[in-house]
């Protein structure tokens, strides 16, 4: 490892613009003659559009436009697609409802686009929204699982009768049975995983541009992925062919999932844009971000665990219905089926599993992929069902997981996944050690000695990253391949720049990639740059979410090393007079093996790009290109102990102290893996014990401001404990596994297991309020 | 339409505004100074935070007209040309920031920290002072080293000075 090579704290080369204010986020861009977009939004969860009139706000200063969800579809800009078909348990494909991008009929939850307003500037387009008049006529509305399944319960789409979109299942049901029919002990389950607003601090935003005269658009938008948002523009929602689509996705503010989809409201810019004929500008405030951005989770679920008579685990049923709102967003149908029943098997030996999955539409928020999607839902199941049978069973819960441990790789599981490598009892000794697991009946002694009720929760996650083989996710229903595409260019000078698909939008990319390039090169991190977001420089990329930026992005920025390295090979040994093989690559130098000849990396690129002197036969120039697909799923797994202190008096958790052990396998910047983690544990523990999209019985939020949304701040969580074991992912050369969202995948089992440890009662719904907390300690 | 005048990390400026315009309007539409954030709509997450007359105010939270005659200090007038803020550096060494759309209010905010304390801080205090900013990508842990390593910087250089 050199100073900036793998496994450096490199601090990060983006840093200096975000720390002087000159980040460029999407709404810090202004265009010339740009125009404001507003949009008018339904304020019921379920209302026929009678009418919009709209001629009084035409009327009005500096007003462009109003148009209006009817001309949206009128003019055949696509409805808004789900790109992963799942198949019922009796064959039937999902049942969709059309998700028009402003609604021209009906509205199907509070926030819903019936119509735009277009004017010089935003106050002018606000003022003017205020002036349309909507007439609705409002219908009654389901706001939960549980009110859309009942027998009677009004219907959102003809579509989906009994507001289901699929029952499917997973596993070997008459296996289960066997197994249970013959268990010493049965523990059962039921819990709810809370539904939750991501929240990204930057408001989504979009610009569009469009040029009459070369019938291009370009747009400026809050993405996670700015090419598979222009192929879904182009391809589905007829907005222009992809070589007339330029998307741009700048420095973007955090995005957990929820900028991973195309939202109506980039897709109403660039129609709109067209249509009159000025760039136009919408940025969200808090409150359409907590109202439209997809949210996560959401889940009910009843599950049962059988055990023989020696604690192992012989089977594991569980019924999740899952709610996916108004409409099915992008990715939605794979999160609770693909991204979450497959992780049901845990770290542990399950001979036999079943899982039955019902997705449900509510007149609510689109639920979708959120930091973790699907896997913190089965992580948080399987944990609190190990706590609650250690509870139940009488015995040490670390034993209890240790026992059932996989410990043999490769492991099939019943559920899909083949676990490629993992060491999970060394991260669970990691973290007891870390956290003094053994000494704990003494603290808790203590400290009831002080009236304090101290707890300890674990937590074995593992997820399943770095997604995904193309193949293998065609065959469940996805409707991409998931590989990374990337590009290296040497220039003439010998400075590097490398184009990846991934997006950065906080992960440090523009450090951690260059680390690979100067652990290969032996160049400083300072020749070295990154483009990416810009449909327009970068071929093609699929974009960064499921961890999967390092476990195949960087290797796919690998293979173009590779193939670029062996060129600049040829010209060296070329020069050099010498032979290929004895070339090797130090310091920035081609050097022939066990000699003081060399010639530097900026003498190899400019004789690449003079061409005087190359081997016969060779193209001008350095820059390789490749394309990278995953052979198998990455799988990070660890141990996560949190100590805690509840006062029976008010309820109130206070943290004692929480540690983290992960197996990433391969860490390019240790630095940046642990500010990974501290975020995702930040959302997990917010999950536990603050945060909650609520909604009342008519479908109205509750909570759809910070004002009203528990968001963790400093003061609610302590500084984290942090250590890493290492088993090197076998399935990529760079042996890594990614890290990304194990934090928010292993925390809240964690807490809520060990406030349950502390107050002896085992069940307890998330968020773990004081109020929640003390009503359960005081229930009879 | 009002004229509003103020000192912009520096400079005096002079800006014809809507009496409603709010300060971090001015600054990013008017000045160009998109340093500046908005993240909520309820003065609750801080990304908007700048310095008037050397205190801690969120600038979606007040008039621009409100600001006339002030000394306003934002996220872009705080370095010495290519010398960062203490502040500023210690974000950076600490990793004190992910995607960087809070980042200059929770600089901003923690300079007012250090400040108010006197460059006497503990990780409580910290916490608890850092309640009006919102992060959503660090879960705090290297914000809250950060400012605390600031305090040392901006103790030294005071003392330097």
């Amino acid at each position: 490892m050199g100073v900036e090579g793998i496994g450096a704290r490199v601090v990060r080369k983006e840093d200096k613009r975000f720390i002087t204010g000159k980040g460029r986020y999407v709404d810090d861009i202004k265009l010339l003659g740009m125009t404001h977009a507003h949009f008018i939004r339904s304020p019921h969860a379920h209302a026929k559009v009678k009418k919009i009139d709209s001629s009084a706000a035409l009327k009005m200063p500096g007003v462009v436009a109003v148009l209006t969800g009817q001309e949206i579809v009128d003019d055949k800009v696509g409805n808004l697609i789900c790109g992963w078909a799942i198949t019922s348990k009796d064959g039937s494909p999902m049942k969709m409802g059309a998700w028009p991008a402003m609604a021209p009929e009906t509205v199907r939850f509070v926030g819903q686009a019936v119509a735009v307003v277009i004017a010089d500037t935003k106050n002018l387009a606000r003022d003017a929204s205020e002036a349309v008049v909507v007439d609705y006529e409002e219908l009654p509305a389901v706001a939960d699982v549980h009110a859309a399944i009942k027998a009677g319960a009004q219907q959102l789409h003809p579509e989906a009768p009994g507001n289901q979109v699929y029952d499917w299942v997973i596993g070997d049901e008459g296996a289960a049975d066997a197994a249970f029919a013959k268990a010493a002990n049965v523990v059962k389950l039921d819990v709810t995983n809370n539904r939750l607003a991501p929240n990204a601090m930057e408001p989504r935003a979009a610009i569009a541009d469009y040029d009459a005269a070369e019938e291009h658009f370009t747009l400026y938008t809050t993405s996670q992925n700015p090419h598979v948002a222009r192929l879904v523009l182009s391809a589905f929602y007829n907005i222009a062919p992809e070589h007339k689509l330029r998307v741009i996705a700048p420095d973007v503010g955090g995005g957990f999932g929820s900028k991973i989809f195309i939202y109506p409201e980039e897709m109403v810019a660039l129609w709109a844009s067209k249509k009159v004929g000025r760039p136009v500008k919408w940025t969200g405030d808090r409150t359409e971000a907590f109202l439209t951005d997809a949210h996560g989770r959401d889940h009910v679920t009843h599950a049962e665990m059988a055990f023989d008579a020696n604690n192992k685990i012989t089977g594991l049923k569980v019924k999740t219905y899952a709610n996916f709102g108004a409409y099915m967003s992008l990715f939605s149908s794979s999160v609770p089926t693909y991204l979450y029943a497959t992780l049901l098997s845990g770290q542990y030996n399950i001979p036999a599993i079943h899982a039955e999955v019902i997705g449900v539409y509510t007149n609510t928020t689109p639920v979708d992929a959120y930091r973790g999607a699907g896997r913190p839902e089965a992580s948080y199941l399987i944990e609190r069902l190990m706590e609650t049978a250690a509870r139940q069973l009488k015995v040490d819960p670390a034993a209890l997981r240790r026992q059932n441990f996989i410990t043999e790789f490769p492991h099939q599981t019943p559920v899909i996944m083949a676990y490629d490598v993992g060491d999970f009892n060394a991260s669970l000794d990691a973290a007891m050690k870390a956290i003094d697991y053994a000494g704990f009946a003494a603290r808790k002694a203590k400290a009831k000695t002080e009236g304090k009720l101290r707890g300890i929760g674990l937590s074995c996650y593992i997820e399943a990253c770095g997604i995904a083989p193309s193949k293998a996710v065609g065959s469940l229903g996805a409707g991409v391949g998931l590989w990374e595409s990337a590009e290296v260019r040497v220039n003439p000078v010998g400075t590097i720049e490398i184009l990846t698909g991934s997006h950065s939008h906080g992960q440090g990319h523009e450090t951690t990639f260059c680390q690979l390039v100067a652990e290969r090169l032996g160049i400083p991190i300072s020749q070295v740059s990154i483009v990416h977001g810009d449909t327009d420089k970068v071929q093609f990329g699929m974009g960064t979410y499921g961890s999967r930026s390092a476990a195949v992005g960087l290797t796919a920025i690998l293979k173009a090393m590779e193939k670029m390295e062996s060129k600049a090979k040829k010209i060296a040994a070329h020069a050099l007079e010498a032979s290929e093989g004895d070339i090797v690559i130090e310091n920035g130098e081609f050097k022939v093996a066990g000699t003081d000849k060399a010639i530097a990396l900026p003498m190899v690129a400019l004789a690449a790009y003079t061409a005087h002197n190359l081997p016969d036969g060779m193209e001008p120039g350095l820059k390789e290109s490749a394309f990278y697909d995953p052979t198998n799923f990455t799988f990070p797994a660890g141990a996560y102990i949190c100590e805690l202190e509840v006062d029976a008096g008010t309820g109130k958790t206070t943290f004692v102290n929480f540690v983290a052990a992960d197996d990433f396998g391969r860490l390019i910047n240790p630095m940046i893996v642990e500010g990974q983690v501290h975020g995702g544990l930040a959302q997990g523990i917010g999950q536990a014990l603050l945060e909650h999209a609520i909604y009342d019985t008519n479908g109205q939020p509750v909570t759809a401001s910070f004002m009203d949304y528990s968001m963790p701040r400093a003061d609610d969580l302590p500084s984290f404990n942090l250590s890493h074991t290492t088993t090197l992912c076998p399935g990529n050369p760079l042996g890594i596994k990614g890290c990304g969202e194990a934090g928010a995948i292993g925390a809240s089992a964690a807490v809520i297991n060990a406030i349950t440890d502390a107050i002896g009662k085992n069940n307890l719904e998330m968020p773990a309020t004081p109020d929640r907390v003390w009503r359960t300690i005081h229930a009879a | 339409m009002s004229t509003v005048k103020l000192t912009v990390n520096g400079k005096a400026v002079a800006v014809d505004v809507e009496d409603r315009t709010l300060l971090v309007q001015l600054l990013r539409e008017n000045l160009n100074l998109t340093g500046t954030h908005v993240g909520c709509d309820t003065s609750q997450c801080g990304a908007c935070v700048v310095h008037m007359d050397g205190k801690a105010v969120k600038s979606c939270t007040m008039l621009a007209g409100q600001a006339d005659g002030a000394n306003v200090t934002t996220i872009e007038g705080i370095a010495k040309g290519d010398e960062l803020h203490p502040m500023q550096a210690a974000f950076r060494d600490n990793h004190g920031l992910q995607c960087g759309y809070c980042t200059p209010g929770m600089i901003m905010s923690a300079i007012d920290i250090v400040h108010r304390h006197g460059g006497e801080l503990d990780e409580a205090t910290v916490r608890q002072e850092l309640e009006g900013n919102i992060c959503r990508c660090t879960g705090y842990h290297n914000i809250v080293k950060a400012v605390l390593d600031a305090a040392g910087r901006m103790k030294v250089s005071q003392a330097a000075e």
